[in-house]
């Protein structure tokens, strides 16, 4: 970090409001899980493997919706120049990446029961399994680099060039698959949920939105004192100076603890 | 008639350049008028090629303009990039194809009228018309370097940036580099160049890049100063955090004994 | 025009000279295409089934093969840097690199697609669909595919990058170029594919050089 871009704003605003999405996050997800999974009729049809679903919407809605995020904040990283952009956009896709597989490892347990398979080459399911590959293509591409700002660079181009393209393979995805395979099967989903189910379902929801936010904070202030660790490293900072800067640090916590 | 003619037409001011995660000069200024030679001096990371870069368009300041005629060059890219030649470490030249074909590719991208007549009058220039339609793969690295400045020749240019452009040669192609400086400047061409060894220009004009260095302990307070900020909301008496309430510092200010920063920071 | 002259010729020339890469291209496509009756065995009725696929996600593959060094030389001997500060805008560079790579490599795979297709048993009912859905479809890879080789520019182990970043892009195009093939062995009218597939050409056409070339930036900044 540097003197035109200083982080110490987004930490005072990130310690604001870490104990509102940490109170959150638990309210909301014991809440939205003890409705799912206690409080909620089972499915007339699926039985208890209905609750499945209760995690499993909630979790592709959480892969898209970071996949998005990064994207926008690959936009105003490359537009604006905003290096917390960049440290945010590479922070979301690990978080990102693990609700599109957790979407994808539910679905698959929904499906043996359901279809008798583990894995059936259903619409929604394989597009969630792109946008892993985008995901996944996206965290390697950041982390080829040196230079780990060339490397969050390249990253935020290319989350724009996938969330152009994320439509389109949804699009042509789901041709493919009505071409394939007649809609005969059971779907997860669809409009045919009934309203008791939707509270759950946005409970969680929000809890998952509250802990992404937690995830993200905790690992922006990560890289943000993996980036100074590394400046002073860079600064040739002699033995004597980092002894000085050690002895520095007890008395700095001793002053925030108070 | 003159004055206008001699005016200063390439000029940066409070230009702050960044390497990576690192400042490598801050509160750079110049200027050059036409006819002028500007010689880049430095210890090695001063940003000598970090400012030819900014120069050319390749990079952007971190903070700073560069202006032509008093019109950012950022504001008509094409423009600047028409006017300029640049000549970096690395030759360009390929392997497979002959000196002629090298550059025939950069006068075309340049609406020179005349291709091969412009690369014949390039390479007579540097000496090496004999070597036009040998392969690339056979040039020493010397020729290889005069086949990159015969690059710049093509074309009307205002203004080279020439980094290194000694690398490789001997002395004679020194001279004849030297006397190609001379008449671009005499046309009224601006130079930028740096250089290890000294090529014998009619008196260049020095920009020192030591002087812009940021302060090692200035700079490093700004690093881990952040927390004593965010941390310490009293702590605006000590002598860091007074330092910090400008956004650009008096180079003055710069100066402290590393015992007085850490002070501040503890 | 002159410009993207003046670059598809070098570019072309280069090719020339350096020799093979559009031979091994096609190469890589017709060993690979082979390997699948060995996977799946000699039978001609399931051969016949899968063709299209198989031939499709052969030609994906070794046009993939090739994208590593689409810019990756420019940018290694300074040549990139300076097509960065030419005066002429970079997309342009950039369409007229991508048509280069495109008749190397697109254009070979168009021509040996239809001897493959022989081999694998397909309907000839299907070889015009199959030629021109390529036509189509791989000018649109080459595009996709240059803003990967962009974007790798001074990664590690770029050429596995490469692939892991373009394949999931390149999927689209393979569902609507197979899917022609497919409705034209059914005897269905395969034009709704065919414009598809156009419509993704037209628009990688105008993003693509616009992506590549700001990656490209990024590169040499």
């Amino acid at each position: 970090m540097h003197r035109f871009a200083k982080p110490s704003v987004f930490l005072k605003l990130a310690s604001a409001i870490m104990p509102w999405a940490i109170g959150i996050t638990v309210v909301t997800l014991a809440v939205g899980l003890y409705l799912a999974l206690v409080a909620s009729p089972a499915d007339y049809q699926q039985g208890d493997t209905v609750r499945i679903m209760y995690i499993h919407v909630p979790a592709a809605w959480m892969g898209l919706f970071c996949y998005v995020g990064m994207a926008i904040c690959g936009a105003m990283s490359l537009i604006w120049k905003h290096p917390l952009a960049d440290i945010a956009a590479r922070a979301t896709a690990p978080i990102g990446a693990t609700f599109t597989a957790l979407c994808l490892i539910t679905g698959s347990l929904w499906g043996e029961p359901m279809w008798g398979t583990w894995w059936v080459w259903d619409a929604r399911l394989t597009s969630m399994l792109i946008l892993l590959f985008l995901y996944l293509g996206y965290m390697a591409l950041v982390n080829a680099f040196d230079d780990s700002e060339r490397g969050s660079k390249a990253g935020s181009a290319l989350a724009l060039v996938g969330v152009i393209n994320v439509p389109i393979v949804k699009f042509s995805v789901d041709w493919w698959n009505t071409l394939h395979q007649p809609a005969s099967v059971a779907r997860m989903g669809g409009p045919s949920i009934d309203p008791s189910m939707l509270w759950p379902l946005f409970l969680i929801a929000i809890g998952f939105t509250g802990y992404y936010v937690i995830v993200l904070i905790v690992r922006v202030r990560l890289e943000l004192n993996e980036r100074r660790i590394r400046a002073l490293q860079l600064g040739g900072v002699g033995q004597s100076v980092a002894d000085q800067h050690h002895l520095a640090v007890p008395a700095k916590q001793a002053g925030a603890g108070e | 008639m003159v004055c206008v003619a001699w005016m200063i037409v390439f000029t940066g001011s409070d230009l702050t350049c960044r390497r990576g995660e690192r400042l490598v000069f801050t509160d750079l200024a110049f200027d050059a008028r036409p006819g002028d030679a500007l010689m880049l001096r430095g210890r090695n990371g001063a940003g000598k090629s970090s400012l030819l870069r900014l120069m050319a368009g390749l990079s952007e300041p971190l903070a700073g303009t560069i202006c032509w005629e008093n019109e950012n060059i950022r504001e008509d890219m094409p423009a600047h990039r028409a006017r300029m030649q640049y000549l970096g470490h690395q030759d360009a030249v390929k392997p497979v194809l002959t000196v002629r074909d090298n550059l025939r590719l950069w006068a075309s991208l340049r609406d020179v009228d005349n291709v091969d007549a412009a690369i014949d009058q390039a390479l007579d220039a540097l000496g090496i018309l004999h070597l036009a339609n040998s392969s690339g793969r056979f040039l020493s690295s010397g020729q290889k370097r005069r086949t990159a400045l015969a690059r710049i020749l093509l074309g009307e240019s205002e203004l080279w940036l020439l980094d290194e452009p000694t690398v490789g040669l001997d002395r004679e192609s020194c001279a004849d580099l030297a006397r190609l400086v001379d008449d671009f400047r005499a046309k009224g061409g601006i130079v930028v160049y740096s250089t290890h060894v000294d090529l014998e220009i009619a008196a260049p004009r020095i920009l020192n890049l030591d002087e812009f260095a940021i302060p090692m302990f200035d700079w490093l307070r700004d690093e881990i100063g952040e927390d004593a900020d965010a941390q310490h909301p009293d702590a605006s008496t000590t002598p860091a955090s007074t330092t910090r309430d400008g956004t650009s510092p008096s180079r003055r200010k710069k100066i402290h004994s590393p015992s007085t920063d850490f002070e501040g920071i503890a | 025009m002159k410009i993207l002259i003046a670059i598809l010729a070098r570019d072309l020339r280069l090719a020339l000279r350096q020799g093979a890469d559009s031979i091994m291209v096609v190469a890589f496509f017709i060993v690979t295409t082979t390997l699948f009756p060995f996977g799946v065995g000699p039978e001609a009725n399931i051969l016949a089934r899968i063709a299209s696929g198989v031939i499709w996600v052969s030609a994906l593959l070794a046009a993939m093969l090739s994208l590593e060094r689409v810019f990756q030389t420019d940018f290694e001997d300074g040549t990139l840097e300076l097509l960065a500060i030419s005066p002429v805008p970079l997309e342009l560079v950039v369409l007229g690199k991508v048509l280069a790579h495109w008749l190397t490599t697109g254009l070979p795979l168009i021509i040996a697609a239809p001897l493959m297709a022989v081999m694998l048993n397909m309907n000839s009912a299907g070889f015009g669909t199959l030629m021109l859905a390529m036509l189509v479809g791989t000018p649109a890879l080459s595009l996709i595919g240059a803003i990967g080789a962009a974007l790798i520019l001074g990664a590690r182990r770029g050429g596995v990058l490469v692939s892991l970043l373009v394949l999931p892009l390149y999927i689209p195009v393979l569902i609507f170029g197979a899917g022609a093939v497919e409705a034209s062995l059914l005897g269905l009218p395969a034009g709704e594919h065919l414009q598809i597939m156009g419509a993704i050409l037209l628009l990688t056409l105008a993003l693509a050089p616009l992506a590549a070339a700001r990656a490209l930036r990024l590169a040499v900044e």
